[in-house]
């Protein structure tokens, strides 16, 4: 086992805290950048919707995981982002100009909204949220004139710089990884800054943090507009990823997702973003393969056991039959989030963390370490 | 004037709706400081139970009305043993994410079993109309208000007169002081949520006449009975259904007198309205905390 020798405030707050980080980060950097050549364009596709899921997560992960103020809102952002991007690209606006400017007005709004949530906390910040979005839904539903209504928006092909970027192209894939690693590091930046960690102190009591002299609302208000402005930008990429736009693909399910998105990852480091993310968008293609191949091959164990082929083929057509069932994702959905805040609270990133300990330690690890503490008293009505 | 009458009393019957299944929310959160993002797939569960009792299997209305509601009751419990229980004491978060995921659990096994069409339930008061005057009344729509008002009268009463009641309200305020002074809070939290998913049948059952019953109304109606649930004061059980009726009538007048568009986000308008204003609700208690 490795002991970091700490000797002044600097080594506390480097990024890279030992080599090993270099080698793994460089290791995993590495492959990413060699993915477009290795991997299929189906693949590859999802790799760009992991990217955008994972910087929304990291987004999330600020206001959530580390400002405590949770949001069922962000498909809102998103939108606001995808649909300003669309909009001035109308006008022939390039690239670099509206995508800060989508960055720039989703921040901008998300401040906007920030300032209200101030008042709110818990119950009633997730409820503000979910109206937020509701509201900002119907916005483009009905706001023909710039959003084209429920027909939905085309967004034309990327250019760069004169360059034409198709969305499944090499390129895109670079950019878009190109966007989530500079918000991983400026974040990871941002964490470690003063900002940063008043954000957490205000996660962790607000009363406390109000008391050492942070200014709770205006940290409120930064994070909310961060979180904001990183989602506009996703928001963006989003956009030129699905090539159109219209309303019905930001509703509440989509906010749900970037939460769960968090939620499997781990809300407490930016790896659970990009390990939710993976999962989030992985778990698709893998029912849709659990869909095609999971019949066969339970028919197949059950023939090795010996079932007879007449039994075998009814239960290779029962399995086809409940694999095919509509809203089966839904259901599996909903096991999984339960499953998820019930047994695995840290997440991927937190069993990630408990398998290693548990090698470091040997002989010596102890559940108990990550186990949280239960609160009976509080009464968060008395906020 | 005749279509404002009307208007309001089809605004009021919706109304007591979102005021049952904000019942639900405040029933769960006076009891347990959790709310139960799940408690419209309840209403929609209990929709479907009632559509099997009584449209599958032909029993009488009243029978299969009480049937639903004692399955409702036990599944109630049912999902607050398994889904709820273990994490008591942690963050809402924590809760609102499992009962967010029980939802969509719900909505999908709903779908699978009675299809994603909309079904009807013959009840009682599917036809006759009361006339006054030149106003005509749909008789759902007034079972509709009529067993709302009893059951927030039945329920105001429970929570404030009966011992059981007292034990709930105490183990909202303080579970561990509750448990010292020998409520068996485990069995109280139980009993909240079998009572609470009662509640949310009884809004299905009285819906199913006037929009029909499928696997998503529990997701529609239920985010329309947050912004009642907050009007009303999160925690005051004529509060929800003051909230909701005012909700639902807000929406209808929307509906009539403002453009195409109005009715759906009016509803959420009032809920940022009330919460920048007047967080506490109309029948809220305004309470600071101490250090």
């Amino acid at each position: 086992m490795r002991f970091l020798f700490k000797t002044d405030y600097e080594d506390d707050i480097k990024l890279f805290p030992h080599s090993g980080y270099y080698v793994s980060y460089g290791i995993l950097l590495a492959l990413l950048l060699i993915a477009p050549f290795v991997l299929s364009s189906y693949l590859m596709s999802q790799l760009v919707f992991v990217c955008i899921y994972a910087t929304v997560g990291v987004a999330l992960l600020i206001l959530t995981g580390f400002t405590g103020q949770a949001s069922l809102g962000h498909a809102a952002f998103l939108a606001i982002g995808a649909y300003t991007a669309a909009y001035l690209q109308k006008y022939n606006v390039p690239f670099p100009v509206y995508f800060l400017a989508s960055g720039g007005l989703t921040g901008i709004i998300g401040a906007m909204v920030g300032f209200p949530a101030l008042r709110l906390t818990g119950i009633y910040l997730v409820i503000a949220t979910i109206s937020f979005a509701l509201i900002v839904e119907e916005i483009l539903a009905r706001w023909e004139s710039v959003t084209n209504g429920n027909e939905g928006m085309r967004v034309k092909t990327l250019s760069l710089l004169g360059v034409t970027v198709p969305r499944d192209s090499p390129t895109f894939y670079f950019l878009c990884l190109a966007v989530l690693v500079l918000t991983i590091v400026g974040t990871l930046n941002l964490l470690r800054s003063p900002t940063g960690r008043a954000f957490v102190a205000i996660r962790d009591s607000e009363t406390a943090a109000r008391s050492m002299g942070v200014n709770v609302a205006l940290y409120k208000v930064k994070s909310f507009a961060i979180s904001a402005a990183i989602t506009g930008f996703a928001g963006v990429l989003f956009a030129h990823k699905l090539s159109f736009i219209s309303p019905e693909m930001f509703t509440l399910q989509l906010s749900i997702e970037f939460i769960i998105v968090i939620l499997i990852g781990g809300t407490f480091s930016l790896h659970g973003a990009v390990l939710g993310a993976i999962f989030i968008v992985m778990i698709d293609p893998f029912l849709t393969y659990l869909k095609d191949d999971m019949p066969g091959m339970i028919a197949g164990v059950a023939a090795t056991f010996g079932a007879g082929p007449a039994t075998a083929g009814n239960i290779k057509s029962t399995v086809a039959a409940f694999a095919s069932l509509n809203g089966l994702k839904g259901a599996i959905y909903g096991i999984i989030i339960v499953l998820f805040v019930l047994f695995e609270p840290l997440g991927l990133y937190g069993r990630w963390l408990k398998i290693k300990l548990f090698f470091q330690l040997f002989p010596l690890y102890k559940r108990a370490t990550f186990k949280r503490q239960k609160i009976y008293v509080k009464s968060e009505r008395n906020r | 004037m005749l279509d404002f009458v009307q208007q309001l009393v089809s605004g009021v019957a919706l109304g007591c709706v979102y005021g049952l299944i904000a019942l639900g929310f405040v029933l769960v959160y006076k009891a347990t400081e959790v709310v139960n993002f799940a408690q419209g797939d309840l209403m929609m569960l209990g929709g479907f139970f009632a559509f099997t009792f009584i449209g599958m299997m032909g029993l009488n209305y009243l029978i299969g009305f009480a049937g639903a509601v004692a399955a409702m009751a036990l599944f109630g419990m049912l999902a607050e043993r398994v889904v709820v229980r273990p994490i008591l004491g942690y963050p809402q978060f924590s809760i609102i994410m499992a009962t967010i995921g029980l939802g969509y659990f719900l909505r999908s096994i709903a779908g699978m079993i009675w299809g994603t069409d909309d079904l009807k339930i013959e009840t009682p008061f599917s036809h006759g109309v009361l006339r006054i005057g030149s106003l005509v009344l749909a008789y759902d729509k007034l079972s509709v208000i009529a067993a709302t008002m009893i059951l927030c009268t039945l329920l105001y009463l429970f929570f404030n007169k009966t011992t059981l009641g007292t034990a709930m309200r105490a183990s909202s305020e303080n579970m561990l002081a509750a448990y010292y002074m020998g409520i068996p809070v485990k069995r109280v939290v139980s009993i909240v949520w079998a009572i609470s998913a009662a509640v949310a049948t009884c809004a299905g059952v009285l819906l199913a006449p006037i929009t029909f019953i499928h696997s998503n109304v529990g997701l529609v109606l239920g985010l329309k009975a947050f912004p009642a649930a907050v009007l009303g004061g999160f925690g005051s059980i004529p509060g929800a259904v003051v909230g909701g009726v005012l909700i639902g009538v807000i929406e209808s007048m929307a509906g009539f007198y403002l453009p195409e568009g109005w009715k759906d986000v009016a509803p959420y308008l009032v809920l940022l309205a009330v919460l920048l204003l007047k967080p506490e609700g109309l029948f809220g208690h305004h309470v600071r905390k101490k250090v």
